[in-house]
């Protein structure tokens, strides 16, 4: 018998907020020692109270237009009632009730074609604290730093077939919410985590089979890996009776290649949601709303086209599309220098080049932009050498505030009129010094020439326009 | 109707260990509370919201600014356990 797969993903994404989402402590504790950004609310005292940060809701909403989704205008938040260690108020600050969106849609693309993949809805939620365990024998240890980390948990329904859909669908959210600057995503760093539900049932039936949901798993290629595995367990099960098939929460163990059941799970009705009596609804109004909506980006297609018809290949356009941050470099170095193709040559070459030396990603690129068109500009004017530009470009990237032309002038690279003089006088030197290529140049050997000029070119370091030096050098030679 | 099986499952829920005499004590002491309800029940809310708040306060916010935290030794001061900077607790998997 032929199955289908059918998986639902829950996705948990850090929001790129500065602090906490009911506190003023910072969400930002990587490297920091254990329970230093902790304060009363976040580690659950009793009278606490939380405030929301308006920030978590600005980036909530946008959140939920990237993916399409209604924006409730009344939303609110509710506790959801378990008990763990983790977790200090033993109650999570999520929604339940009015969740921010909801119905909400994603459109991926894979080898079986498009598809639009529904979102149930997107809720903003506090985070946990982390546990280690076996510090020493039979302890855990609980840190609060991540506690009330503001996050939101994307919910989608069923309508994932197979480990290349899932792919597809967690590298478009990325993308979106990347380009919408509401989180950074990057699952090596816990900023985006995925819990995988999935059931297998036979080809064209409408009745779901046993759904077992997956956790722990932190690669989107664990993620594959976890999806082909459970489903072969769940067919093995169907057609073998190799085990019977139960509800439950498993952990992916990537290293084994293998999931195990977790502790029994408890199930909505045990959470016991009921509304926060400490955080005050949010009422969502037409200029907040307006404001939002105006403040989300073109979606990577539309850049695409646009760039297109900018007269860059389809290649270039896919590949300053992947990254709102390359976008924003290329549309604002175009503005200022006003040749897009040249600036996106030197996006992929020497940007490109320049973020791989330094193991940045895309993201990380923090140019300022305008002053990088002035840079191809001063450059393509025979300002500047291109060999100086390179040097130029990537001291940009360790300094935003260089201005390109001052910074030139500061350090000998400008090439201007007023350096005729400087230039002859190097010539001649050159000339001078090496009697020889003279001789073979003017008895006919034009690569005599070639040296000389070279000769002059690394004398001046590079800051000369090379036609400029050429017809010093020839008036030179030829008196 | 608060059975003895529903405290029990309550009581697992909020990590309460209960004797059996207890058990009995508060399944008696939860359904006097549902009675008194039952009289709310009456009331007929067909087309009224449920009220999440009694007083009519919305869009309380923080602006997304980094404050001051407590110290370290401060959060763990009424740790029962503690080591590493970190609370213990009974390991847990």
């Amino acid at each position: 018998m032929k199955y289908e797969t059918v998986i639902g993903l829950e996705v948990h994404v850090e929001l790129a907020t500065e602090s906490k989402i009911f506190c003023s402590c910072s969400a930002h504790s990587f490297g920091a020692d254990p329970n230093s950004h902790v304060c009363p609310a976040c580690c659950g005292m009793p009278g606490m109270l939380p405030v929301v940060n308006r920030r978590v809701v600005d980036f909530g909403m946008k959140a939920g237009m990237m993916l399409n989704c209604d924006i409730n205008r009344v939303t609110t938040f509710d506790k959801k009632s378990y008990y763990y260690p983790d977790l200090p108020g033993a109650y999570q600050t999520t929604q339940w009730f009015a969740p921010v969106a909801v119905n909400g849609r994603v459109d991926i693309e894979t080898s079986a074609g498009k598809k639009s993949v529904r979102i149930k809805q997107i809720h903003m939620e506090e985070d946990a604290g982390k546990l280690v365990h076996d510090i020493s024998e039979g302890t855990t240890h609980v840190d609060f730093n991540r506690t009330s980390v503001p996050l939101i948990e994307i919910v989608s329904q069923p309508d994932l077939s197979s480990a290349e859909e899932v792919e597809a669908y967690l590298v478009r959210l990325r993308t979106l919410l990347r380009y919408a600057k509401v989180a950074e995503c990057e699952m090596a760093h816990g900023t985006m985590r995925c819990d995988v539900n999935l059931s297998v049932r036979p080809e064209g039936s409408d009745v779901l089979g046993v759904r077992t949901e997956m956790k722990n798993m932190n690669s989107i290629e664990a993620i594959k890996r976890a999806i082909e595995y459970e489903t072969a367990r769940h067919i093995n099960a169907i057609e073998n009776g190799t085990e019977v098939l139960v509800q439950e929460t498993r952990r992916w163990d990537d290293a084994k290649g293998k999931s195990y059941a977790m502790r029994s799970k408890e199930t909505a009705g045990d959470y016991r949601y009921f509304p926060d009596p400490n955080v005050m609804p949010v009422v969502i109004d037409d200029v907040w709303y307006e404001t939002i909506k105006n403040s989300v980006p073109e979606f990577p297609e539309v850049k695409r086209e646009k760039y297109i018809a900018l007269g860059l290949t389809e290649y270039d356009a896919e590949r300053i599309s992947e990254s709102i941050m390359l976008c924003e470099c290329f549309e604002e170095a175009s503005e200022a220098c006003g040749n897009p193709k040249e600036v996106v040559n030197w996006i992929t070459s020497d940007v490109m080049r320049i973020l791989n030396a330094k193991q940045m990603t895309y993201e990380m690129l923090n140019l300022d932009n305008k002053a990088f068109g002035k840079l191809i500009s001063l450059t393509l004017d025979g300002k500047i050498s291109r060999a100086n530009s390179k040097k130029i470009l990537s001291a940009m990237f360790d300094d935003r505030a260089i201005e390109p032309e001052a910074y030139a002038e500061a350090n000998n690279m400008l090439i201007g009129e007023q350096n005729d003089d400087l230039i002859l006088g190097i010539v001649k030197k050159v000339v001078e010094s090496d009697p020889k290529s003279v001789n073979d140049f003017k008895n006919g050997k034009e690569k005599a020439l070639m040296a000389l000029f070279g000769k002059c070119m690394k004398e001046l370091k590079g800051n000369c326009d090379p036609q400029q030096l050429k017809v010093i050098l020839l008036e030179c030679i030829n008196g | 109707m608060i059975s003895k099986d529903v405290v029990e499952k309550v009581a697992k829920l909020s990590r309460l260990h209960l004797e059996e005499e207890e058990i009995a004590q508060y399944a008696d002491q939860l359904n006097q509370i549902l009675d008194t309800m039952a009289g709310l029940q009456q009331i007929d809310t067909d087309g009224v919201a449920p009220l999440a708040h009694v007083l009519p306060i919305e869009n309380v916010f923080r602006e997304d600014e980094v404050g001051e935290c407590f110290t370290q030794e401060t959060v763990l001061a009424n740790a029962p356990e503690q080591s590493n900077g970190m609370f213990q607790v009974p390991k847990i998997v």
